[in-house]
């Protein structure tokens, strides 16, 4: 018995330590990551930006910002951190894990309504990239066709746009099969959907760098009907920069960092406007697994989601936003649920920032609306190579 | 358990070379049936695969569905891309299957050293038994997609001097987490192995619970935490592919398992070379643990199943 005590006291010692440790773990947690140099010269100031996928032609102008160093001019250090299948990029933003996040408006609006208190500070893509793909026999030219067809789609928050726009045409997701959609485009050559959801830069590319079996040769646009939902009502508000609306509110620092952080973006971007192919190497150094000529279509095709943009880069237009409050609203999916069910609160978007990065640039002489912007032509090869 | 009963199974572990041989024969016919199984079914199964109702029962037969067996093998030995600097899909695989087998190997040792030490406390008081087992078995029910973010959210706080949480201890974390539940469970069944008649001698002895832990307990319990080893490291691989997935870790094969599945549309046969990567992952995993078991062999009086 003289043993078993003695032990309870070293179990319970290990424990006490263990306490410790743990505690003195979470401490610097509460002083916040984001802001801790207060702009000092020398040192840089810590930011962490999360994506929301695995890093791709998407995001070349946040890899192009790190690669040229424009980060690093207006003093951060800038991670960025990639995100797989369970990481919600404004779940680990409201969560205090990173300081900044890209996500899609339509999905971060329910984790809003949801308690999130985030912000949108920039909205990187001012068009939608999201297709609705079918065959060219098919006779599915708008959505009003896709009443009694199979519907594919992502979900996890990609869907919403299918919804609204099918909303806007009096059907629902009753009235519809819809199919939830793999990685690739597999499902749709193989016919067991009729039209899928594609991303104009991604998902549209791999049908096209696809060998079609009866003639041999790679498909071409021509063997696609392809509905747009940027020419829809169901148009959505997709990449945009997140902010923690408490630290933007509160903290003098983090509201410092976010103006030369968005300066810095929009630099990365107008590098990847201007010279897509380094960028699209950019990318592909940091990880993207696409073969190169699919790396530089995504990069090129992102490039025509951002510029022109006519108010500059970034610029929240304050009716594109409420049409995407207005589509989430009324959109329902295939279970029956709203993405939200009232209007997000005031506050939920401001210009305040990207207007001073923007003006600040402007003062440097860049061009931040991209007036003269010109995409280039890319081939795509098979298998994206 | 008599000694004419163990004598065959000592006499096949220890085999002739000719044996020895017969086995990996074996071993590499079975591949190969596999694979013509996958060619014939290929070449006779109608396209579109066999359909009773609505129900797919055997896939399609296209080369999207598919792709033949030596195209899968040939594209092991083409480069990633064609960008001047890919390495072939074969390196690239193994360079990230040696990296989930490292984390995976650091999650089944804290796997073990956690499992262990709980079999332990349990075995040593009844009471921690009743308290502790019901939980152990629930915490396997915990949704790994819901266990990941949550890992990977505390980590990231986690800063102690010069020290800070890296993604790949998220992963091996979430794969100690699997590991540890069989070793756990079967080091416990092995330590309460010894009949009553063994430890009732260990008192006469007038030996103390340690002694008796080292003397009798331990050894008795490895025919049984040998299976439970497997198993967690099983559990560990599994768990550090599916965290990586989860927590978007890079470099390891979790994640070029979902880059070139997202890539299977124009290059079908690339998406199969992490596939087998993790195949080989699997199996090195399991080797590594049989050879832990030739060293314990002579611990190794019965091999009790899991």
């Amino acid at each position: 018995m003289k043993h078993s005590t003695r032990r309870f006291a070293t179990v319970g010692a290990l424990a006490v330590s263990a306490a410790l440790v743990l505690s003195a773990c979470s401490g610097p947690a509460d002083s916040g990551t984001g802001s801790n140099t207060g702009g000092g010269d020398d040192e840089l100031t810590e930011v962490k930006l999360q994506l929301q996928w695995l890093p791709q032609g998407q995001f070349a102008g946040y890899f192009a910002a790190l690669d040229q160093g424009y980060f690093e001019e207006e003093g951060l250090d800038v991670e960025i951190i990639p995100s797989g299948g369970d990481i919600v990029p404004q779940d680990a933003l409201a969560n205090g894990d990173v300081d900044y996040a890209i996500a899609w408006v339509p999905k971060v609006l329910g984790s809003i309504e949801a308690g999130a208190n985030v912000t949108n500070i920039a909205q990187i893509f001012q068009r939608s990239g999201t297709l609705q793909v079918s065959w060219a026999d098919s006779g599915i030219e708008s959505v009003a066709d896709f009443e009694g067809k199979k519907i594919g789609s992502w979900g996890f928050g990609n869907e919403w746009e299918i919804f609204a726009a099918m909303a806007e045409e009096g059907l629902d997701s009753s009235t519809v099969e819809i199919i939830t959609q793999d990685f690739n485009m597999n499902a749709f050559l193989q016919g067991d959907i009729d039209a899928a959801q594609a991303m104009t830069y991604n998902e549209y590319a791999q049908l096209l760098e696809t060998v079609d079996p009866d003639t041999g040769e790679l498909y071409t646009e021509d063997d696609f009907n392809v509905i747009s939902y940027e020419d829809t009502v169901g148009a959505m508000l997709q990449d945009a920069i997140w902010a923690d609306s408490e630290k933007l509110e509160n903290d003098e620092d983090y509201q410092d960092t976010t103006v030369s952080f968005l300066k810095a973006v929009i630099k990365g971007w107008i590098f990847a406007a201007e010279n897509p192919e380094d960028a699209a190497e950019i990318t592909l150094a940091e990880g993207s697994g696409w073969g190169p000529s699919h790396e530089l279509w995504m990069v090129n095709e992102t490039n025509k989601l951002i510029w022109p943009a006519e108010n500059g880069i970034g610029f929240i237009d304050q009716a594109a936003f409420e049409r995407t409050v207005a589509g989430a609203l009324s959109a329902v999916n295939e279970s029956g649920a709203a993405l939200i069910t009232e209007e997000p609160p005031a506050g939920v978007w401001t210009n305040d920032y990207i207007q001073q990065a923007l003006d600040a640039l402007e003062e440097e002489g860049v061009d931040v609306t991209g007036e003269n912007f010109e995409p280039i032509e890319v081939t795509l090869n098979e298998g994206g190579q | 358990m008599t000694a004419e009963t163990l004598a065959p199974a000592i006499r096949r572990r220890r085999g002739a070379p000719a044996r020895e041989l017969a086995r990996w024969a074996y071993g590499v016919l079975g591949i190969l049936v596999l694979a013509a199984a996958w060619e014939l079914y290929k070449l006779l199964g109608p396209s579109d695969g066999v359909v009773i109702g609505d129900a797919r029962i055997l896939p399609r037969t296209t080369d999207l569905a598919m792709p033949h067996t030596w195209d899968m093998i040939a594209r092991l030995f083409d480069p990633v891309t064609r960008s001047a600097t890919a390495n072939p899909l074969w390196l690239e695989v193994a360079l990230a299957a040696l990296v989930t087998l490292g984390i995976a190997a650091v999650g089944w040792l804290v796997g073990i050293v956690v499992g262990f030490a709980l079999a332990l406390i349990m075995q040593r008081w009844r009471l921690a038994e009743w308290g502790l087992l019901p939980w152990i078995i629930l915490s396997q029910t915990v949704p790994l997609i819901a266990f990941a973010p949550v890992v990977r959210s505390w980590g990231s706080r986690i800063e102690i001097g010069a020290f800070e949480w890296q993604d790949w201890m998220s992963v091996a974390v979430i794969a100690s987490y699997l590991a540890f539940f069989p070793i756990a469970v079967g080091a416990l069944k092995g330590l309460q192995s010894p009949d009553t008649i063994h430890t009732e001698l260990m008192r006469t002895y007038g030996v103390g619970w340690w002694k008796t832990l080292v003397k009798l307990r331990i050894p008795a319990s490895i025919p049984y935490l040998l299976p439970a080893l497997r198993l967690g490291a099983a559990n560990a691989v599994i768990g550090a592919v599916v965290a990586e997935v989860s927590t978007g870790m890079q470099g390891g094969i979790g994640r070029i398992l979902i880059q070139y599945a997202g890539q299977a549309s124009g290059d079908p046969s690339k998406a199969w070379g992490p596939i087998f990567g993790s195949i080989v992952l699997g199996l090195a995993a399991a080797g590594s643990v049989a050879i832990l078991g030739a060293i314990l062999r002579n611990y190794r009086r019965v091999e009790i199943n899991a």
